[in-house]
């Protein structure tokens, strides 16, 4: 559980960055791309994407094979489903809570009305 | 992508919507996901206050949540930590809320999100104060 919890934590901290968000954007739409080919679109130098790949891949994010002199990069789905899945969980306690919360505050403005505050 | 929001615009004022989140006499009347009943809340609404709520769904389980208030400034702004009771979700997370007066009432800005990417957000944001609270953080912790 202890696992589970710091897994999540280092899934969000990967996922915090907007350079690695669009990493794994690209990774979605085609999977098993060159380390070379990833960092074209990035204005950023190749050692810098090399360090955000590092990040991604400690949290179990991506995977990199190496095959003579080409590394390329493939889409680890798990620890993002399970990101998902939290996102999930708290959106379905949340969303109920809150229209909850707006049917009460709106009985109690209209007895603060009614009785002229 | 990282965290939950959510946005409820409520024809309601501020102060009303900031008191149902906060007093144990709105909570009981609409926290959780389903019409179950709320079993227990308790809230100390000041910085380092805690609250404590358990409540129990229309399929019998029962849930406690508990945190600590971070920012109290009612009635525009309540940011708490949250962590449930058991091993449903271990670990701590974040839950902010802002509330804007608007024309009809209150616009309501829910985010829940991991502590974790909200501190990374926070230090790059305030630079030399997001490190100090971690390390006060730290330090009230050993």
């Amino acid at each position: 559980m202890v696992n589970y919890s710091a897994q999540l934590d280092r899934t969000f901290a990967a996922l915090v960055d907007p350079t690695r968000r669009a990493i794994l954007a690209r990774l979605e739409r085609d999977d098993g791309v060159t380390v070379s080919e990833l960092a074209k679109p990035f204005a950023i130098k190749l050692p810098a994407v090399m360090k955000h790949l590092d990040v991604l891949d400690d949290a179990g994010l991506i995977t990199r094979s190496k095959m003579g002199r080409t590394v390329t990069v493939r889409l680890s789905p798990e620890p993002m489903r399970a990101a998902m899945e939290w996102l999930r969980r708290y959106e379905r306690f949340w969303s109920r809570s809150l229209d909850r919360l707006a049917a009460y505050a709106e009985r109690k403005e209209a007895e603060a009305r009614k009785s002229g505050r | 992508m990282t965290s939950l929001t959510l946005v409820r615009r409520i024809a309601a004022r501020p102060s009303i919507v900031f008191d149902a989140l906060t007093t144990p006499e709105g909570i009981v009347c609409w926290w959780g996901p389903d019409a179950g009943p709320v079993l227990l809340a308790e809230t100390d609404v000041r910085i380092g206050g805690r609250f404590r709520v358990r409540f129990r769904m229309l399929d019998g389980s029962e849930h406690e949540s508990s945190g600590e208030y971070l920012e109290v400034v009612r009635p525009e702004r309540l940011a708490m930590s949250w962590r449930w009771l058991g091993g449903e979700d271990p670990g701590e997370s974040l839950v902010e809320i802002d509330l804007r007066a608007s024309a009809e009432g209150t616009e309501l800005t829910f985010t829940h999100s991991r502590l974790r990417d909200e501190d990374t957000r926070r230090s790059h944001e305030e630079g030399w104060n997001g490190a100090l609270d971690k390390l006060q953080r730290h330090f009230s912790r050993n």
